[in-house]
Order: structure tokens, then C-alpha cells, then sequence
């Protein structure tokens, strides 16, 4: 009987240094797939690799042998002593192996819980796995439901749905203020990675404007070029409050920029429309007190990360939904690996012949006047005729039974006549 | 037609239910189920203030028992008008609430009837009716979003964003939904009353009459008069705003029972 078996090391078993030695890169891949498929003992294998994991799945009728193999290409391939990585790789066998390629799938597995790449890579590295014909029916099938049960666990839970990057949290908090953001105007004052990244994202949500102040005037317009928006002087701020929605604050100044009393002066004249400050530099540029006036909002960086926490403690929450859908399709996947046992196969093909055969019969006989031995005649025809239908697909399913490689035609003969219902 | 009231009662308090589930468990099912009940419960509280009208040929508000009827029927039927425009879902448990605790209210009270009589057989005292009580429903819905408004906005200020930040809307339809809620009811109340002052002066020859309720709904229009004003010119919006909302809605239920029970007019015999 052929077996599932993962192998596989991530960011939890291995430190950064291993896994950057061992990722390995397309063509690579290609190369590998090749090399691990065996055609007596390893059927079907895919392998995928991410910056925090490998990962190989194979299908073998010798698991240990299979384990062996990949564990030497992945060295010869990466030119690693194997002793070198040998202690972080985990192996998984079976219904354990079904589950965490689910669970890696639906980023349950991931570093930062809900991250939506590592769905894409596994389907790209299945593609792969395709274009050089080292997946079979249990792979695809297994990889198919994979991606089933990874869109499932996205949809129905919520770990993907709050932020968990500075920038993005910041993004979320003003769409809880503003609603839409496409008639909204932002001021950037100062640069820095996470506040260009902000703008970057609202831009993405299509804000109207952009203003940029710097004090040092020439990198001012180079942002400017970049976002295409518009550059202000360092002393215009105060005016510029007055007309836009978001300030995003990121200089290297020691001392406030923007105090109370300014913002005070300046709400009447907005007739309250509400400001939201998001204040990235350390020390602050924004006074935190701006926060108690009326309609205007102050995230510094401390909220921020706060905001994050939060949400990482939900989508953890929200995880322990997904184990359990997780849970259900490892059960499931289970009930048809089972089934392409040959003994179960041809139980069940020869009752559904038989089923149909004598429901025929059945009803012919009803309708026409029959003496008892023409009955058993008849009856005698049918078990003939059931035999030598599935005579030959029986002996098919039992030629290569024990050498393990016919689950294509037991995969075959379940479509062809129906009997996963 | 006592047992379709006892119906309506139970189909808001259900779709109550389903918004309440909906608001902790965040599944659309609920929502749904919670949307079809109120509809549900709209129709058949249509049907028994239009048994009512059939029989005795003027608007059904001669007690507090069928007042109580039409306030439900008005709150449901706003809310719908509403969603239907800012669709803001949680606010659908505060609306079958109040029309469920109506309808309820409304079974628990049987008072006496006021003889038909020939004077309340006007188009008139309909219009009367019909704007008042629309304009009422509208000033309770700001007053739901403006509670709303208040929890998010606490939410986002604190910076602890725990059980509503997530279900919630942002602050700026709260705010335009609020504010939309006290143009159309401070609009249809300014109808009531002119119909009102109309209707006086063919049955009374008289506008204004210093009734308690016209007092009232005089300062209740004053107020709201006041929200908006201070909205278009200084800029009264936000937190602000929901909690002048909060504050009208207070007055008017005042206006609305206080009056009855606590002085003498000639509305009282409608409310009691």
C-alpha cells in the first residue's frame, strides 16, 4: 500500500542560517522533483520552498527509503552535510502528514498566523510538480483539497482580516474614521520607511491628495515625484492642517512639530471635520494631547503596536477555528485515501454490477408469467453475466495489488462506475 | 386581531434576537433571519393599524394601546428606509427592540377608547399623525446611531478597540447617518406641526392653544432646530452631535409619555 510522507524543516525547527542555505530556488526545484521521483518506490512527489520553510511531499511504498532519498538530494542539491540540518527536519506519515499541509497551506503553520503568500507558492510549487509529471492522483487529489481547505479556513474564520503591519493598522484605523478615503487629503511630514509605505497604501485606497513637507526641500520633491503629490514648506504645516485629513509624522526632530494650542486654533475653521495623526517618529513629532481635542485622533507608534497586538491575539483566536475545519477535511481526505485499498474496490464494484443487473431482472420478471425453473434460468444468467463483467477489471486491480502502483486504476474505476457516493 | 398584535410582537422580538446574535456571533445567517422577521412583523403591523383604521375610519391612535401599535410600526418601517440607504446592520437590534418592547407595551396596555367623533375625521389630524410619528422614529434612530457613534468613537479615542471596534461602521457614515436621521425627522416634525396648527384652527379656531404636548413639541422642535443650526454654521458634528442626539431623543419621549402622565391637555386621553 502506498503511503503519504512529508518531510520537511521551518522557521520553527531551524534557525535562519540553515533554512537561507537550504531554500531552494526554481530551477532547482525542477531539477530536484526529477531526482527524488523514483519509479519503483517513490511515485509522486512536490516540493515547495519559502523563506521560513522546505517542504517535501512524496507518495511511496516505502516510506523510510523515500525519507532517505530526499534527505540526500536535498543535501547534494544545496551542497549541505546533511549532519548539518539533519536534527531540525520533522517527518510526518499519513493522516499527520495530510494535516500539515493543510495547516502550512491555510498559514496556520506560518510565522505571522494569516499570511496570504504561502497559499500562491504551494499552488505555483504544485504547477511545477505538474509541468514535470512527478504528481499522481493522490498528489493532485491531496493538493486540490489543499487549496479547498486553505480558501475554506480564510473565509470562514477571520485570520486574515485585521492588521498586522504598522502601516497597514494605520490604514485600517482611518478607514474606521473616515469610511472611504477617495476625498481625503494627506500630509506626510518627514520620510521614513513605515510612513512611505502608509502613503503607499493609501494611495492604494485612492486618496485625493498628497502633501509633502521636509525640511530639507530637495528630498521633499523627490517624494513628491514619487507619490505625485505635492511639496510644502516645512513652515506652511499649519496652514496645510487646516485643509487636509491624515498627517503621517516621521522627522528626526527632538522637539514636537505640531502642538495643541496650533490644533485648537485650527478645528473651528475645518468646522470639526476630524484629523487623524499618525505619529511614527521616535521621539514624537505630534503632541499626544491633540488626541483629547474634539474630533482628532493621535496614534504614535506605541498605539500602534498596540492596535497590532490586538489583532495578532485575535487571528491566534480565530486559528483554533481553522484547526478545526482542518480537522474535518483531514477526516475526509482519509475516508478516499482508504478507499483506493483494491479489497474494498472490487467488493464494491462487483455489488453495484450485481445491484443493477438484478433490478433489471426484477422488474422483467414482474411483467411476464415465469415457471420456477425458467426463474432459476434466469437467475443463473444473471450471476454469469455479473462474473464476466467484472472479470476482467478485477483481474486488472489485482495484477499490480501488491506492488502498490495501481491506485491510478483504482482511482479509475470508483470514477468510471460511481461507487464513491 | 388581538392574536395577530400577539404575532407582530413575537416576530419583532425574534428578529431582535436575530440582530442581538448576529451583533456577538458576526454570522450573516442571523442578520438575514433577523431583516426577514422584522419585515415579516412590519407587514403584519400593517395590516392590524389597517384593521384598525377600517374600523373606526380614522388613524388608529385613540389610546395608548394603539399608539403603542403605530410607534412600532413607524420605527420598523424607518429603520428599513434607512438601511436600505447607510445599511449600518447592527443598528437593525436597536430598532426591533424598540418596536418589540412597543408592540409589547402596547398588548400590556388597554386603555379607554376616546369616542369617534366627527372632528378627528380629518386629512388634517392624518397628516398630523403620520409626520409626527415618522418624525419621532427618526429622532430615536439618530439617537441609536449616536450611541453607536459613541461606543466606536470611545473605541477609537481610547485606543483599546475590544468589542465594537470590529462591528461597527466608521465614525463618518455614523455621523452622516445621525445626521441624516435628524433632517428627516426634524423636517417631518416641522410638518406635524403645521398640519397640527392647521388642524386646531378648523376644530378649535384656534393655532396655538398652550396645550403641555404643543409646549413641548415646541421646545423639541427648537431644539433640533438648534442641532442643526449649530452643524451648518459652527460645526457641531461628531461626538458632539451624537450626544445632542441622545439628549433630543430623551426630550421627546418626554413629549411623548412624560406629558401625558405627569400634566393635563387635550393629547393626554391619545397616551394613557
Amino acid at each position: 500500500m502506498l503511503e503519504i510522507v512529508l518531510l520537511g524543516l521551518n522557521h520553527k525547527t531551524a534557525p535562519v542560517e540553515i533554512r537561507e542555505c537550504l531554500a531552494v530556488s526554481k530551477d532547482e526545484t525542477a531539477a530536484m522533483l526529477g531526482a527524488i521521483k523514483e519509479p519503483d518506490s517513490i511515485n509522486e512527489v512536490v516540493l515547495f520552498s519559502t523563506c521560513n520553510r522546505v517542504e517535501i511531499l512524496m507518495v511511496a511504498s516505502d516510506k523510510t527509503k523515500a525519507v532517505e532519498t530526499a534527505k540526500k538530494q536535498l543535501s547534494a542539491f544545496k551542497n549541505v552535510p546533511l549532519s548539518k540540518f539533519e536534527q531540525s527536519i520533522y517527518v510526518y506519515e499519513g493522516d499527520e502528514a495530510v494535516r500539515h499541509i493543510f495547516r502550512v497551506a491555510s498559514s496556520l503553520d506560518s510565522m505571522m498566523i494569516g499570511e496570504p503568500q504561502i497559499l500562491g507558492q504551494i499552488k505555483e510549487a504544485y504547477l511545477m510538480a505538474t509541468k514535470r509529471k512527478t504528481s499522481g492522483v493522490i498528489l493532485n487529489r491531496l493538493l486540490h483539497r489543499t487549496f479547498f481547505v486553505a480558501k475554506r479556513v480564510r473565509t470562514e474564520t477571520g485570520i486574515g482580516s485585521s492588521a498586522v503591519s504598522i502601516s497597514y493598522a494605520a490604514i485600517e484605523l482611518a478607514r474606521k474614521i473616515f469610511g472611504l478615503l477617495e476625498d481625503k487629503k494627506v500630509l506626510l511630514i518627514g520620510a521614513g520607511e513605515m510612513a512611505e509605505l502608509a502613503v503607499e497604501h493609501l494611495i492604494r485606497n485612492k486618496v485625493k491628495e498628497i502633501f509633502i513637507a521636509n525640511r530639507t526641500f530637495k528630498n521633499g520633491v523627490e517624494l513628491a515625484r514619487r507619490f505625485g503629490g505635492n511639496v510644502i514648506s516645512f513652515e506652511e504645516i499649519t496652514d496645510f492642517i487646516k485643509q487636509v485629513d491624515i498627517i503621517i509624522s516621521s522627522t528626526g526632530s527632538s522637539d514636537i512639530i505640531i502642538t495643541k494650542k496650533q490644533v485648537k486654533q485650527i478645528m473651528p475653521g475645518r468646522k470639526n471635520r476630524p484629523l487623524f495623526f499618525i505619529d511614527i517618529a521616535v521621539p514624537r513629532d505630534i503632541d499626544p494631547e491633540i488626541n483629547k481635542l474634539n474630533n482628532t485622533y493621535v496614534y504614535d507608534i506605541d498605539d500602534l503596536n498596540g492596535v497590532i497586538d490586538e489583532n495578532i491575539e485575535d487571528r491566534n483566536k480565530e486559528a483554533i477555528k481553522g484547526e478545526r475545519i482542518i480537522d474535518e477535511a483531514v477526516i475526509n481526505f482519509k475516508k478516499w485515501y482508504d478507499s483506493l485499498d483494491v479489497v474494498p474496490t472490487i467488493v464494491e464494484l462487483r455489488n453495484k454490477i450485481d445491484s443493477i443487473v438484478s433490478a433489471e431482472v426484477e422488474k422483467t420478471m414482474q411483467s411476464i408469467k415465469l415457471s420456477e425453473s425458467d426463474r432459476e434460468a434466469l437467475s443463473r444468467m444473471k450471476n454469469a453475466l455479473i462474473n464476466k463483467i467484472v472479470h476482467n477489471p478485477i483481474l486488472l486491480l489485482k495484477r499490480d495489488g501488491c506492488h502498490g502502483s495501481n491506485s491510478i486504476y483504482i482511482d479509475v474505476v470508483r470514477k468510471l462506475f460511481k461507487l464513491d457516493d | 386581531m388581538n392574536d395577530l398584535i400577539i404575532v407582530t410582537s413575537l416576530l419583532y422580538v425574534l428578529s431582535a434576537v436575530g440582530y442581538i446574535l448576529f451583533l456577538f456571533l458576526q454570522k450573516q445567517y442571523y442578520h438575514r433571519l433577523g431583516h426577514i422577521f422584522l419585515a415579516v412583523g412590519f407587514f403584519c403591523n400593517s395590516i392590524v393599524i389597517g384593521y384598525h383604521y377600517a374600523k373606526v375610519g380614522q388613524v388608529p391612535v385613540r389610546n395608548l394601546h394603539e399608539t403603542l401599535i403605530v410607534t412600532g410600526w413607524a420605527i420598523a418601517g424607518v429603520y428599513f428606509a434607512f438601511h436600505y440607504k447607510f445599511k449600518i446592520k447592527i443598528l437593525g437590534g436597536y430598532a426591533a427592540l424598540i418596536a418589540a418592547l412597543s408592540i409589547v407595551a402596547s398588548i400590556l396596555a388597554s386603555g379607554n377608547f376616546v369616542e369617534s367623533q366627527p372632528i378627528f375625521n380629518s386629512v388634517w389630524l392624518i397628516m398630523h399623525v403620520v409626520s409626527i410619528f415618522i418624525g419621532h422614529s427618526s429622532f430615536a434612530l439618530a439617537c441609536g446611531v449616536g450611541l453607536l457613534y459613541i461606543a466606536q468613537e470611545n473605541a477609537i479615542k481610547n485606543k483599546k478597540h475590544g468589542f465594537f471596534y470590529k462591528r461597527l461602521p466608521s465614525l463618518d457614515l455614523l455621523d452622516s447617518t445621525g445626521y441624516a436621521c435628524i433632517i428627516t425627522g426634524f423636517t417631518l416634525l416641522t410638518i406635524g406641526l403645521i398640519t397640527g396648527f392647521v388642524y386646531a384652527k378648523t376644530v378649535w379656531g384656534r393655532f396655538w392653544s398652550w396645550d403641555p404636548k404643543e409646549v413641548w413639541s415646541g421646545i423639541v422642535w427648537l431644539l433640533y432646530a438648534a442641532i442643526l443650526h449649530g452643524r451648518l454654521t459652527v460645526g457641531w458634528r461628531g461626538r458632539k452631535a451624537a450626544i445632542m442626539a441622545i439628549i433630543g431623543f430623551a426630550v421627546v419621549l418626554f413629549t411623548f409619555f412624560g406629558v401625558n402622565f405627569l400634566l393635563k391637555g387635550h393629547h393626554g386621553v391619545f397616551t394613557r
